[in-house]
């Protein structure tokens, strides 16, 4: 503790304006230490990222508070844009970045104050896999979204600069959640396109947020071949309208069962049996399967769709809050909140200090697709998966690197939330 | 009923003498008239200037347009929404009527103790003892597929396959509303017949009318406020809500509120707000229809 402090004096005297005119005043460098004591940080964000539990690990390694507060979606939009300065550091995941990059809300991070940028996946520093492969550019990608061309934070560059717009924290590869009791077998569902097939009429569902369900019907539509996207990560029209014409014939077929907006909601569909196919997230496959109901996270051949979250800093942050946030998205992804969310089943942007919080047998079951050599429990110590039991999917790049589309906001969002609107009340 | 002529028979009556109360009384309404206009007045007029207003992805751009109206005007599925949403008001209010009507009448004439009546009554409220969340989604698991209400039908062999309009369907949201208000509708139907003088009842009887006529010549007409009250309740509610038709369709159907909170949810303010004003004539236009049927006053004034 005493060492960040001082790091942070250092850091703070450099920084000069009011500080070092306070720090002349007393002259005593232990006024810094002082005064990060009384420093508070909101970190606000989805309920799956924004823990407590890492707020209050974090409060206890740096010596000032940090704050989490879990918001849904909207909220945090709105917040962000209506009053930007109730946030410090905003975990937005990619697709909010449209929203509020160029607004003045959020600063740029210059690469200089991040230690652990050589480190991170190279998925976020070049876009690649680590075999070297460039990863799929359709919907948002990662390299599409991680850099600001200049220090104003104004506009969005495609390719590496020296400005970052967020610190890449947790991200993950989405696919459709089965019942394999109820379909005749894991093996029974291999391909988007069975997200359509009538067998399972009433039986399935999406979610209902008009950007991610739209996408997984369209991976479904591609896959049977209906037609094929010039990139389904971002629409025109004529495709939109394509799309939404083929879901509301399915869903007056009475196709779809329901569309969930939580992740009780899909867990619940799921354990019910009232669906046995659906757009659902990985730790609420694992949620239906900690009730003894099997489910499955099915590897698809066209492969998954990816996201991933990072920190912002907001722009209204300057002089020893803004050391301390700082501070505090070093200390994020330096190993106790990678070890703590990959008992969740996220990978963290720096895998290599996430495995220090790991045991052996967690990082070869989480990381590694490798058969769980003990039973694996999530981070609150409940049992989730048995000995012996294997990741679905595999390995992180397996998964993380057979993405075929990025979760996204299309350039003709406002159309998409029209139609997907008149998809709901058809 | 005397007391009501002679309430409507004063407030009727012009009298000069009075004016110094009638200054009490301005005084008296000032209050709520400053909260009425804090708090409904200024927020209702900055949601009618937006919906003139222009908007791009985050932010809204003051201007006076009318394209979010006329976009409004021109789409049909405003049309299917407000269908949808007076179709299940209509619904709600003729079910919650019928019990609430039922209801208070057992409780008012059939009940003789009034110990008995208020326990009864009291019971009536034990519902909202827990949240209205919990109260609507302790249905899902009794509705689902492989839910208690299925299984004890397929079990007792009345059913070969589960029933799947139970649950994430209109009737689903249909049940749901009712169980969720019918109380509005027992309490002022309770009131309005409490005050009924029993000596009519026994008039009506004595001048050889049976049960039913009784009920609809002499019961029914003057619970009309209580009726109208209810109404009023069970109307604005349904029409206001989302999260009800969202949660028990399973997102199948979609309300007025539902599609404006859509909206809110992707910034999209101005159409939000046009969507609300016109939400707010309607539903403030049934309200006056209800009103114009019935006299309300009478009610406040007895």
């Amino acid at each position: 503790m005493k060492r960040i402090n001082r790091r942070l004096l250092l850091k703070g005297a450099a920084a000069g304006g009011a500080y070092a005119a306070a720090e002349a005043i007393t002259g005593f460098p232990t006024v810094w230490a002082q005064n990060t004591k009384d420093v508070t940080l909101v970190h606000a964000g989805g309920s799956y990222a924004a823990i407590k539990e890492i707020g209050d690990q974090a409060s206890k390694d740096l010596g000032f508070k940090v704050v989490m507060q879990a918001i849904t979606d909207d909220v945090q939009l709105n917040r962000s844009l209506t009053q930007p300065t109730s946030i410090d550091i905003n975990n937005i995941d990619s697709t909010k970045l449209p929203y509020l990059a160029g607004k003045g809300v959020l600063t740029s991070i210059p690469i200089s104050k991040y230690k652990l940028w050589g480190d991170t996946v190279p998925l976020f520093t070049k876009g690649s896999y680590p075999n070297g492969t460039m990863a799929s550019t359709q919907g948002l990608a990662p390299i599409e979204a991680m850099f600001y061309e200049s220090a104003d934070g104004k506009k969005l560059a495609s390719k590496p600069t020296e400005f970052l717009t967020m610190i890449p924290t947790i991200y993950n590869a989405d696919t459709l959640g089965i019942r394999p009791d109820l379909v005749g077998g894991k093996d029974k569902v291999t391909s988007w396109k069975d997200l359509l097939d009538p067998k399972f009429k009433g039986k399935t569902a999406l979610v209902d947020y008009a950007p991610v369900g739209v996408m997984d019907v369209a991976m479904a539509l591609e896959a049977r071949g209906d037609f094929k996207y010039k990139d389904k990560g971002n629409m025109t029209k004529e495709e939109i309208d394509k799309t939404v014409k083929i879901m509301v014939d399915l869903k007056k077929n009475g196709h779809f069962r329901s569309f969930w907006s939580t992740f009780d909601q899909s867990v619940n569909l799921m354990a019910s049996g009232e669906v046995v196919i659906q757009s659902m997230w990985s730790p609420a496959v694992t949620a239906v399967r900690s009730r003894g109901i099997d489910c499955y996270y099915v590897p698809l051949k066209e492969g998954y769709r990816g996201w991933f979250v990072g920190l912002a800093p907001m722009a209204h942050l300057s002089g020893l809050k803004l050391d301390c946030a700082y501070e505090y998205m070093n200390w994020f992804n330096s190993g106790w909140q990678g070890g703590f969310i990959a008992k969740q089943g996220y990978y963290s942007a720096v895998p290599s200090t996430a495995k220090k919080f790991l045991t052996q047998e967690e990082w070869d079951y989480w990381y590694d697709g490798k058969p769980a050599a003990v039973d694996i429990k999530d981070p609150y110590g409940t049992l989730m998966e048995k000995k012996g039991s294997v990741r679905d999917g595999g390995a992180i790049w397996d998964r993380m690197g057979n993405i075929a589309c990025w979760n996204t906001v299309m350039d003709e969002d406002r159309y998409l939330t029209r139609r997907w609107n008149e998809f709901i009340s058809s | 009923m005397t007391s009501v002529e002679h309430a409507a028979a004063y407030l009727d009556e012009d009298r000069p003498a009075e004016n110094t109360g009638e200054r009490a009384s301005w005084f008296q309404v000032a209050p709520l008239v400053v909260v009425l206009a804090l708090f409904f007045g200024l927020p209702m007029i900055v949601v009618l200037v937006v919906s003139f207003f222009d908007f791009d992805r985050t932010d809204i751009v003051p201007a006076f347009i009318l394209d979010n109206y006329v976009e409004l005007f021109t789409r049909d599925v405003t049309l299917r929404l407000y269908a949808s949403s007076i179709k299940f008001a209509a619904i709600v209010w003729v079910v919650t009527l019928l019990l609430g009507f039922n209801i208070a009448y057992f409780l008012v004439f059939h009940v003789q103790s009034l110990l008995m009546q208020i326990g009864l009554f009291l019971v009536c409220t034990v519902p909202f003892l827990t949240s209205n969340i919990i109260r609507m989604i302790s249905w899902i698991p009794f509705l689902g597929r492989n839910g208690i209400f299925n299984n004890a039908l397929e079990s007792s062999g009345v059913i070969g396959k589960p029933l799947e309009f139970l649950l994430f369907s209109d009737f689903a949201v249909v049940v749901a509303y009712v169980h969720l208000f019918t109380l509005f509708m027992v309490v002022p139907i309770f009131n309005s017949m409490a005050r009924i003088d029993k000596s009519l009842l026994e008039a009506s009887r004595d001048a050889g009318a049976g049960r039913f006529r009784t009920v609809f010549e002499i019961v029914l007409p003057l619970s009309k406020t209580g009726i109208a009250l209810g109404s009023i309740f069970v109307v604005t509610l349904v029409m206001g809500d989302s999260f009800v038709v969202r949660t028990m369709s399973g997102g199948q159907s979609a309300s007025v509120v539902s599609a404006l909170q859509n909206e809110v949810a992707a910034l999209q303010y101005p159409p939000a707000a046009a969507s609300a004003v016109i939400m707010v004539v309607i539903v403030t236009l049934m309200v006056a229809g209800i009103l114009r049927l019935v006299d309300v006053r009478k009610e406040l004034a007895g």
